[in-house]
């Protein structure tokens, strides 16, 4: 009977224990360099603000638009928007109650704020589209704004990249000295103060390059997260990452700044037992451009070959474990626009001879193609050094050609290299491998349009970089993008995959997917797969 | 001896300033600028943008119009702004120096209060058991890798034995303290990698010091051992260990990248590295040319240390 009681005892002091936890420490590899969430899109600083920062809108995990920070997704249904000339007017109301971390109200005064910040030509925010397309914001009251938009667009309504400043505490930094502002604001120099911070947590302490600290906002109108403390720890080296949480001394690892796949994979395997790993597959999608001014690679017949010839589900499943799903398009199976009736290219090496033989690449000494001229069927990989993944599937790409009399070489350059110069500068010779990261329904106009290829002309901007000119795609993409009917949408999507897979200026490979280590008593976390991060759901987050 | 110095000093800036041209060059040179890294990972960044914000970052300019900029801002006492961590560079990079002199003396003093006994006294008798063990000690210690050896600790002392936490500097929960606790792995993978170095250059000494006439004359006059060795040898000895020891003085301040890494521990290293990479010009070179300086004082005082311990050096006109 003691021994029961005991037991019970013990019981219930460790049950108490787990429901009582209120730290939670997060693992990521990077640590954000500023603070402002206008300034510079960073990874780490948009993971951390998700806990602190309330945009208007996102994406939730569904892929789906939803109002954070408003009350009602305006719409032209239920009247919020309306056309006017060739733009639109959509008023948005702000959540009731919606405060910042000092108690000062969020409202209309602090978007027509952060609005001029946007647009300053010196404040130091890099992507100013947005802000330039927003011609003028009438102000209705405390809580009602209308934003006047030049051009009308289906995602009309989608102003998440309208982060909120407060204005109270920010004004007088940027209208002293706009130029300066990107230094001096005070999400940098004051960094713990609660007035800047809207979300459900706010951060109360910053060790540079170590951790950051965020404790419950106490003006925070919503559902109360369950932490009292939530601390994000930056480990840089995966392998000490995964020692750490080992270790106890982080309790997860977030899948937006976490461990590659291949590594979560050998994690789960060896620790299943004390962690979940949750997978999900992403909208980062892993491809190989290929540069179409090239002589082998301009004809379609060779492009299509060099598709049939790879075993793509093969290759995930034995590298991936099947949980990044094969791509045929750059749209993923998780986008509602994606189209499933489109060339797939699945493996027929038979095939992708024929193809070859038919361009005039036949079968030469040592096995490997040549034309009538004599020139070898010879290609050129180049991707990222470091990246295991990629230097895996590189490897794989390299055998699977070579049995079809396709030599490929391939030659790694770092991160910095390949994206400051051989892939923005157009400099590859045949192909190049890399993962495009993007929103739900993202028009691929900066990838596939015409006017968006990279030369010295465009200041190298514009991520065509391919070279890909198909006036029925240009048309398309410019279809797509005023379309506001759903359904009509869909089948200009589902045009463009067709277009897209006819013509294959990029070899499709997979998607890439998120790998979250979590203890089994952390519950409510949900991956979303796309730019806007878990912690914009935190006060789901709970320790049972 | 004055002079010496006065004319060392002269010397330094102008290594410094000829450092500055070539990293800030360097850097200048490298492909691709943060902006072009933008354009590639920001789909809504249109031609204008890239223009705008290369003219708000001056990276529109030659770098060797920048370089002047910069030298005439440091004359005037301006290390400037750091422009990945939006603030000055003295507030960004406070706070790394200081963590990583505490990281690096500590491995110093460890690697020297363990390598300079095992050096003498293998040096003592060449050849024997003592001799070889220290010699395999040294041997494994240049030979093992920095970031196996501290993976290895982690696994050992953090992961399996659970005695220390496996990165970081104080605890990020509770009161945030602990940092002795935080600093013993990545101390012990640091001064392991240094013993074999230390030890090996006091063994050498000593055996060189050994055969001089002035210790067969000590030991003829009847010292003991113990003062023939730590009166006589030692002293002498010391004089190329010291110099070893006083260039490791700029490495106090520069941070071990690698070590730093693995352990997650937010020092110098780190920071030079990401902003080099992200073309942060104005940290980059403060803290390159601070661990360059520093280099610099050790080897003056590796000059006056000389002076110090050798008489011949003094009598030098």
């Amino acid at each position: 009977m003691r021994r029961l009681f005991a037991a019970l005892l013990l019981t219930t002091l460790l049950a108490g224990q787990a429901l009582a936890k209120d730290e939670l420490v997060i693992g990521i590899t990077q640590f954000p360099a500023t603070f402002n969430p206008a300034i510079e899109s960073m990874l780490a600083k948009t993971y951390v603000l998700a806990f602190a920062q309330r945009p208007i809108t996102a994406y939730d995990a569904s892929w789906q638009l939803i109002c954070l920070e408003c009350e009602t997704l305006p719409t032209l249904e239920n009247g919020g928007a309306k056309v006017e000339g060739k733009g639109i007017a959509v008023t948005y109301t702000l959540k009731a109650g919606a405060k910042w971390g000092d108690g000062q109200p969020v409202t209309s005064d602090d978007v027509v704020f952060s609005w001029s910040v946007g647009r300053h030509p010196q404040s130091g925010v890099a992507s100013a589209e947005l802000f330039r397309r927003i011609t003028r914001i009438d102000v209705k009251d405390a809580r009602t704004f209308t934003l006047h938009i030049d051009r009308l667009t289906f995602d009309y309504n989608a102003v998440n990249d309208l982060r909120l400043l407060p204005a109270h505490l920010e004004r007088s930094r940027f209208e002293a000295a706009p130029a300066e502002y990107r230094n001096k604001t005070a999400y940098d120099q004051d960094t713990t103060n609660p007035g800047l911070y809207n979300g459900p947590y706010r951060v109360t302490a910053v060790v540079q390059g170590s951790h950051v600290v965020l404790e419950p906002n106490a003006y925070w109108p919503g559902p109360k997260p369950a932490f009292k403390r939530i601390v994000i720890k930056a480990i840089e080296n995966t392998a000490s990452l995964e020692a750490n949480l080992l270790s106890g001394g982080v309790d997860m690892i977030a899948g937006e700044l976490g461990l590659p796949l291949d590594q979560s994979l050998a994690f789960e395997k060896r620790h299943g037992d004390r962690f979940t790993v949750v997978t999900k597959p992403s909208l980062t999608y892993e491809h190989l451009d290929l540069n179409l001014g090239s002589p082998i690679l301009a004809d379609v017949q060779v492009r299509r070959a060099l598709l049939l010839a790879l075993d793509r589900d093969t290759m995930t499943r034995q590298l991936f474990d099947g949980r990044q799903p094969v791509a045929h398009s750059m749209v993923p199976p998780l986008d509602w626009v994606h189209a499933d009736d489109i060339a797939q290219y699945p493996y027929d090496p038979v095939q992708a001879a024929a193809l070859l033989d038919a361009a005039g690449w036949k079968t030469g000494a040592g096995g490997i193609r040549a034309n009538a001229k004599g020139d070898k069927l010879a290609l050129e990989l180049v991707t990222t050094a470091g990246n295991r993944s990629r230097e895996l599937v590189a490897q794989v790409l390299q055998a699977q050609w070579r049995k079809l009399g396709i030599d490929l070489r391939v030659k790694t350059e770092p991160p910095r290299v390949l994206f400051g110069e051989t892939v923005t500068k157009r400099k590859f010779a045949h192909m190049t491998m890399f993962a495009w990261y993007s929103a739900p329904e993202n028009v691929p106009h900066s990838t596939l349009h015409s006017d968006a290829i990279p030369s010295a002309a465009n200041n190298w901007s514009g991520q065509n970089y391919t070279g890909y000119v198909n006036p029925a795609m240009d048309r398309l993409i410019g279809s797509i993008e005023t379309e506001l009917n759903r359904p009509k949408r869909k089948v200009l999507w589902r045009e463009l995959q067709a277009l897209y897979a006819a013509d294959l200026p990029a070899l499709p490979l997979y998607f890439k997917a998120d790998a979250f280590i979590l203890p089994k008593e952390l519950k409510g976390l949900e991956p979303t797969g796309h730019q806007d991060p878990s912690p914009y759901w935190v006060e789901s987050w709970r320790w049972e | 001896m004055t002079r010496t110095i006065a004319f060392r000093l002269l010397q330094s800036l102008a290594v410094l300033l000829v450092m500055s041209f070539v990293v800030y060059g360097l850097m200048g040179l490298m492909p691709g600028d943060p902006i072009d890294l933008m354009i590639a990972g920001d789909p809504h960044l249109s031609a204008a943008d890239a223009v705008r914000l290369k003219a708000l970052y001056g990276l529109d300019r030659p770098w060797t119009e920048r370089w002047l900029r910069w030298l005439a801002q440091l004359l005037q006492g301006e290390l400037g702004y750091s422009r990945l961590y939006a603030r000055p560079v003295v507030e960004a990079m406070g706070p790394a120096l200081l963590n990583t002199a505490l990281l690096m003396a500590a491995s110093l003093a460890v690697a020297l209060v363990v390598a300079l006994p095992l050096g003498i006294a293998a040096s003592l008798r060449p050849g024997s058991l003592l001799d070889g063990a220290v010699n395999l000690i040294a041997f494994a210690s240049v030979s093992l890798p920095v970031f196996w050896l501290g993976l290895m600790l982690i696994v050992v002392f953090a992961v399996e034995l659970a005695w220390l936490p496996a990165g970081g500097m104080a605890e990020v929960t509770g009161d945030g303290g602990g940092t002795l606790a935080h600093l013993v792995l990545p101390v012990a993978a640091l001064a392991l990698a240094g013993i074999g170095q230390y030890a090996r250059h006091m063994r050498a000494a000593m055996i060189n010091e050994a055969g001089h006439d002035y210790i067969r004359t000590a030991k003829a006059k009847g010292c003991s051992p113990a003062r023939v060795v730590l009166g006589h040898q030692l002293r002498n000895a010391l004089i190329p260990v010291t110099t070893i020891v006083a260039l490791e003085v700029g490495g106090l301040f520069s941070g071990a990248l690698i070590t730093e890494t693995v352990f997650a521990w937010p020092g110098m290293g780190r920071l030079i590295y990401d902003s080099v990479m992200g073309n942060d010009f104005n940290l980059a070179l403060s803290g390159l040319l601070l661990a360059t300086a520093m280099t610099l004082v050790g080897s003056i005082l590796a000059d006056l240390a000389y002076w110090r311990l050798d008489p011949r050096v003094r009598r030098t006109p």
